[in-house]
This record gives C-alpha cells, structure tokens and sequence, in this order.
C-alpha cells in the first residue's frame, strides 16, 4: 500500500516544513526592509504551501487512512419521543390558557412594543416626498460646467458636448446635465411646448439615465447618439433623446435652456419630466 | 499534564465521552467533499485579512486631501473612504497585500460556495434528512453575495460608486415600499452621504455575524447526521467508512487550509485586482467604462442588460423596467432553490432518508434541469460582458445582444435535452466514469428503442438501491480493508 521510497519515510514532509519556516524568515526581512506586495504575497504563499504540502503528505503518507467503519442512525428520533415532547408542552400550554386574559394583555403589550421599536427605522432617512420630481433647476439659474464656471455658447464648438450643473448646486446628483451643441437646423421640437427650448442650437437632456441611474457618460457626434456604458441604452438626441436600444424605456428628460442679457446660456425651467430611473409613484411626464 | 487537564475538565462538564466520541469519528474522503472545506477556510481568510482592514479604513464620505505615495492622486481632494483605501494600499506597509488577498477571498468563497452546492444538487445529498442543511446553506450564499457587494463598495471609487448607483435604482424599482425604500437605506436621495458608514457596519458586523451563526448550525448538522458517501462496496445507508478526525482527517483538513490560504496570498500578492486608484474617486457625473460587477453579480447584470425595454404601469403605477431582472428574478432564483429538496420529495415522490449518494446519471431528469439552470444563469452571466465582446469582435452591440436575448431561450433548453440524453447512455452503458463511456453507446440509442434502456435507468433511481450499472465503481478502498472503530 505505502510508496516504495529511497529516503526514509518523512523526510519530504520535514523538506516542506523547512522551506515553509525559511520563507517566513524571508517574509519578515522582507517586511523589515519596507515591504514589496508581489515579494510578500509569494512569500506568504509558500509558507502557507509548505505547511500544507507537509500537513497533507504527512497524513496521507504515515498516517492510518481511510477504511474505518462508523455506524449511523439511520433515522433520527422517533414517534413516541416526539409526542412525548408534544404533550409536555401542551401541559404547559393549558396551565397558559387557564390565565387567557393574562396571555392576550401580554400579547397587547409586546405587539405594542414591537410597534414602537419599528419607529426608529424613520430616523434612517429623509422622506422622498417630491424630491424625486423636483431638480434644482430653475428658470434662469445659469449653466456652469463641474469647475463653476459660467458658459457662453461661443465656447463649445459644433458637436461638442459638456456635463454642466446649476449655479450654485455644483453636488446636485439628479441636475447633472449634458449640454451638446448641434449643428445648425438640427434641432427639431417634438412638441410645440419645446420650441423655444434650443437657443442658437444648444440642447441640454438630463445626464442620468432613465433605466438604472447611470450617467450617460458617451455621445457620438455623428449620429448624435448618447451611450450609457452601464447596460448599453442608446439615445437618440435628434429625437428628443428616445431611447433606441437597451433596456431604457424613457428619453432622458430635456433641460429647456435660454440665453441672459450677458450672453450666458440660462435653464429656463426645470426638467420635461422627473429625471431618473423609474419609481412605483412617478407621474407621467 | 494532557490527563491531568482532559480529567479537570471531565469532572466538571463531563466532556471526555464526547471528546472520546469525537477523536474516532469517521469522515468519508472524496474529493468532491472538500469544496466546502474550501469555502470555510475563505471565510477564515476573509476574516483574518478583513480584520486587519478594520483598523485602517474609515468609513467617511467626508471630503480630505490625500498626500500619500500615489502620485497620480496626491493632492487630490477626494473622501476619507477613498483616501484611507488609496492610503491602505500605498502607505501602509502589507496594506495592499492585504486588501487583495481579503478580495480575491471573497470571489473564491462565493465560488466554492456554487461549487458546493452544484455538487451537493447533482449528488442529490440535500435529499432527506438533509433539507436543513441546504435551506442553510442557500442562506449562506445569498449572505455572501450580499456582504461581497457591500464590501466593495466600500471605497467609495467610481466603479463601487456606480455600482450603489444602480442599487439604489433597484431599490426604487420595488414596487409600493420602493421609493421609501431605497431613501431609509441611502439616508436620502441618490448619493446621500449615509450609505458608506451604513455598509461598513453591515459589512464587517450585522452580516459576518450571520454566517458565523449559520455556518455554526451546518456545520453541526453535518456532525449530528454524518456525511453522506458514495456507492461502494462495504458501504451502507447504515455506515460511514472513511478516516478518523484524529489524526489524519485533522492533518488533511488543515492542511486544506493552509493549501487555501496559500493559493490565495500568491493570488494576493502577484495578481492585482480591485485597482480602486485607477477608477478614481466617486463623482456622481462620471462612469467607467466598461463597468462589470464582481463575478457573483454577473447573472443578475446581464439580465438587466438583456431584459427588453418595458415597463408596468397600472392604474397611474410604475413598475419600473429594473424590477423585473434585479428584483423578481433574483426573488424567485432563491425561493426555487430554497424550496428545490422539497419539491423534489413532492414530484418524484421520494420522502425516503438517504445517505448514500446519487451519481448524476442514477437521476437524468435532475441532473438535466440543473445544467438547464446552470445554462440560463451562465449565459447572462456572459451576457453581463455584452459590451466587452462587441468591441472584442468589432460588432454592432444591437446583434451582440439580440444574439444573447435568442442564446437565453435556445440554449438551456437544449442543454437540458442534451444531458438527458447523456446521462440515460451512461447509466445504460455501466461505463465507471464517463471518459470510458463508448461513444456508441450515444449515437445507438435512438436505433436500439427507447423503451429498454428507460427500464434498465430505473434500476438506478433514486429511491432503488444499487444496481449493476455501479459494479465497476473503481472509487476508494474495497470492503475487506475496512475496519471497526478501535480495530
């Protein structure tokens, strides 16, 4: 049964110990000398190893194997057991019930304690209320890029596009913004309400995608697309941003946007619609 | 000095009967049965390592300078959470080491779990009486899951960023409770600076302490009904045969261990993964692209990615498009699975107690619909990487993803019936192993008529015992080395 072997029995085992013990030693001159993350790891990793190498050559080479019987209750328990255990708690249960009044008060007072230790879970955050629906956008808030800065529409060329926020609420997450300037004439209102919506040919849609909450981080000039690099809607900026594959159900809610007197491109109201993925109360845009 | 303590303690708890019990148990070796071992001994390592963490990460958004030895970032203002991480795994001294062995732990431990529990299914061990120990353990892999998702998104980088960006969507898909939901949770609306200081607590306390508990009673269960064995000769419903816990099980299962953790640290050392610093800090208007998951979520993102674009509206209600992937089909992934041994009993009426274990080719119609599960779930999880493979093959990702949504209806079907078949030619062939299995013996069945190697299956069956089809099982040691306990 055991291995034929030159050198005596056990002298791998003690070879694996040592190289275990000599690579700790490595490990902490290692770490002494200001540490080495690879060096460390490796080390580690062949203390380990030749702990574990001696441990199981050691057991499967010199150690009784396997062969031992042990018997086993096939079935745990039994039926007279159980129904003794049964009647001893019903014993118990009508001493209880003698007292019915007494159970149902502590009932009415536990019910009531577990109610009231319900409350604080309220304390964990504010109410949605119309938080979902409202940005803080705001007819004639102005557009500043993530560096606060102020945009006239000279600085973004023709296809070009920029995240911007509202002046004032650069960490506003649900007002992220993309701003694209389109090519002359592009633009086309898909309701009368947006036609004033795209001075001298700036868009701006929402940045946060309507299926799972992603920036929509990528466009595409040529085909005036919007990709979200999270689980890959596409959206159409021509066609109000509808989406036109992916998973997204929505078009991404359009920012109408005006000019100021100082030539700074201004929203001109909030969103076309609650920004956003989709929640159980969220009203129709 | 041992007989001296083993009798102080003896007569003050009357441990020795116990002990003396214990040290002569017997554990069956195959190989199969380590996979759990190898899922525990992760979870040492991850509490090893998590420790270690504890005491250098700060779970801050709060926003602080970082001045350390990565100089793409030094000088950059970004959140304690990230700078202590940035911090972690630049300025301490076997900080990263640390970090990426506790990551690579993690992904080894969801791992070994599914392995686990794909051979505790197609073994067919979670048969009675070890229904509990399956409920357990389909609890422990969705804890796992669940605090492998909320320890990495912990360092506040703009991947985990992203991440909690669409859990937070996926709690505001729930319908009803949802928005409410996703608020109490975050502390507010998306990003509310709650949820990291949340996560950490749940992370390293509510949800180890869970696992610790359960992981507890399965293990205990495993010792109060005795490991399941294969067929062989000289082993009954009745026995166990295998070695003894003292000392050469003992030996092997910590040799396992140190094998585990030693695989891990070299993982740990030589393979860098998680490389927050290249992410960069969250910012709610920036994405990475391209944005996966760890593997264990993998399923559940290609089926977002995968689902056709619709939603539910009724009577002025939304159910938004996310529900339906992120929160019905993981929903009813686990309540099939936690129900699967009792529905099994119901439908192929088999209440019976088993210890002896079932090859898969003694069930076909099990083992079919686990690699039709196994299929379904595998073909999101590569669906998960739609975008990867669009660009690898320079394909449009409109085909890349038509192709998975046909891929996720065709395939696992087709690999159910494909396995069907395999396994009713195996168990008519009585080949040992499926590599000696004649490859006629798949092509001749449709010409040699179905009706007798239905018969000769049912030999093997569950609830039947053991048939010729098992003669030449070439496994473990034959019945006259076997010896008693105290021979």
């Amino acid at each position: 049964m055991r291995r034929q072997r030159t050198s005596p029995p056990g002298s791998g085992v003690a070879m694996a110990f040592g190289f275990s013990a000599a690579s700790s030693i490595a490990l902490t001159v290692v770490y002494a000398f200001g540490g080495q993350p690879q060096l460390e790891g490796l080390l580690l990793g062949i203390a380990l190893g030749g702990l574990a190498v001696g441990l199981v050559r050691w057991a499967q080479d010199l150690m009784p194997g396997g062969g031992y019987v042990e018997q086993r209750d096939t079935e745990m328990g039994g039926p007279a057991q159980s129904a003794a255990a049964v009647r001893s708690f019903e014993r118990g249960e009508q001493e209880v019930q003698r007292r019915s009044f007494l159970g149902k008060a502590l009932t009415a007072a536990l019910g009531a304690l577990g109610l009231a230790a319900l409350f604080p879970i309220r304390s964990l955050g504010s109410a949605p209320g119309t938080s979902l629906e409202v940005t803080p956008w705001a007819e004639g808030i102005r557009v500043v890029t993530v560096d606060g800065e102020p945009v006239r529409p000279e600085e973004l060329e023709i296809g070009g596009v920029l995240t911007v926020f509202p002046e004032g609420h650069l960490d506003a997450a649900d007002a992220q913004t993309l701003l694209i300037h389109l090519a002359p004439g592009l633009y086309r209102p898909v309701s009368p309400a947006r036609e004033g919506w795209a001075p001298e040919d700036f868009v701006a849609f929402s940045k946060v995608c309507t299926h799972a909450g992603c920036p929509v981080g990528l466009y595409q000039p040529a085909g005036h697309r919007l990709f979200c690099p999270c689980h890959q809607s596409i959206f159409d900026v021509l066609e109000a941003a509808v989406p036109i594959a992916g998973p997204a159900t929505r078009p991404l809610p359009q920012l109408p946007l005006e000019i100021d007197a100082d030539g700074f491109i201004t929203a001109g109201g909030d969103y076309s619609g609650p920004i956003g993925p989709g929640y159980w109360s969220r009203p129709r845009a | 000095m041992l007989r001296r303590a083993a009798g102080w303690f003896d007569t003050r708890l009357g441990t020795s009967a116990f002990v003396q019990k214990a040290l002569t148990k017997v554990f069956p070796d195959h190989w199969s049965f380590m996979i759990g071992e190898i899922a525990l001994y992760s979870f040492v390592v991850l509490l090893l390592t998590g420790t270690f963490l504890t005491f250098f990460f700060d779970a801050s958004t709060s926003h602080s300078v970082y001045r350390g030895a990565y100089e793409p970032l030094n000088g950059v203002e970004v959140s304690d959470a990230y700078r202590s991480v940035l911090e972690l795994s630049f300025d301490i001294r076997a900080g990263l080491v640390m970090r990426q062995i506790h990551h690579w732990a993690a992904l080894v431990f969801i791992g070994s779990i599914v392995v686990h529990l794909c051979r505790v299914f197609f073994t067919g061990a979670f048969r009675r009486p070890r229904e509990i120990n399956w409920v357990i353990g389909v609890l422990l892999l969705i804890l796992a899951i669940f605090n492998g998702f909320s320890g990495y998104s912990l360092p506040d980088d703009l991947l985990s960023g992203t991440g909690l960006r669409i859990a937070y969507s996926i709690a505001l898909s729930v319908p009803l409770i949802g928005t409410w939901m996703a608020f109490l949770l975050f502390g507010g609306e998306f990003p509310a600076d709650e949820i990291i200081g949340r996560l950490f607590v749940v992370h390293i306390m509510i949800v180890p302490a869970l696992i610790i508990g359960l992981l507890s009673i399965h293990l205990a269960v495993v010792w109060r009904q005795k490991h399941t064995q294969f067929r062989e000769p000289g082993r009954t419903e009745g026995n166990v045969v295998g070695s003894r816990l003292w000392p050469s099980y003992t030996a092997k299962s910590i040799g396992l261990f140190f094998a585990v953790s030693a695989v891990l640290s070299v993982m740990g050392g030589l393979a860098q993964i998680n490389p927050v610093w290249l992410y960069g800090p969250f910012e709610p208007q920036q994405v990475t692209s391209p944005a996966q998951p760890d593997w264990y979520l993998g399923w559940v993102e290609g089926a977002l990615r995968l689902v056709p674009p619709f939603d539910v509206r009724l009577f002025g209600y939304e159910i938004p498009n996310p529900f339906f992937p992120a929160v019905l089909l993981p929903g009813v992934t686990f309540t099939l699975l936690l129900a699967w041994p009792f529905l099994e009993q119901r439908f192929a009426h088999d209440k019976e107690a088993h210890h002896l274990l079932d090859r898969p080719r003694d069930h076909p119609v099990r083992t079919a619909l686990g690699a039709t599960t196994l299929t379904f779930y595998t073909v999101m999880f590569v669906a998960a990487s739609n975008d990867l493979i669009a660009k690898w093959l320079g394909a449009s990702i409109f085909g890349i993803t038509l192709i998975f949504r046909i891929l996720i209806l065709l395939m696992p079907p087709l690999v159910g019936w494909g396995t069907y078949r395999l396994m009713k030619a195996l168990a008519a062939s009585g080949a040992g192993h499926l590599s000696e299995m004649p490859l006629a013996a798949l092509t001749n069945r449709g010409a040699d008529g179905h009706g007798a190697h239905v018969d000769g299956g049912k030999g093997h069956g569950a609830a039947g015992p053991p048939g010729d089809g098992h003669a030449g099982n070439r496994l473990g040691a034959p019945a006259e080395e076997a010896r008693t306990p105290g021979g």
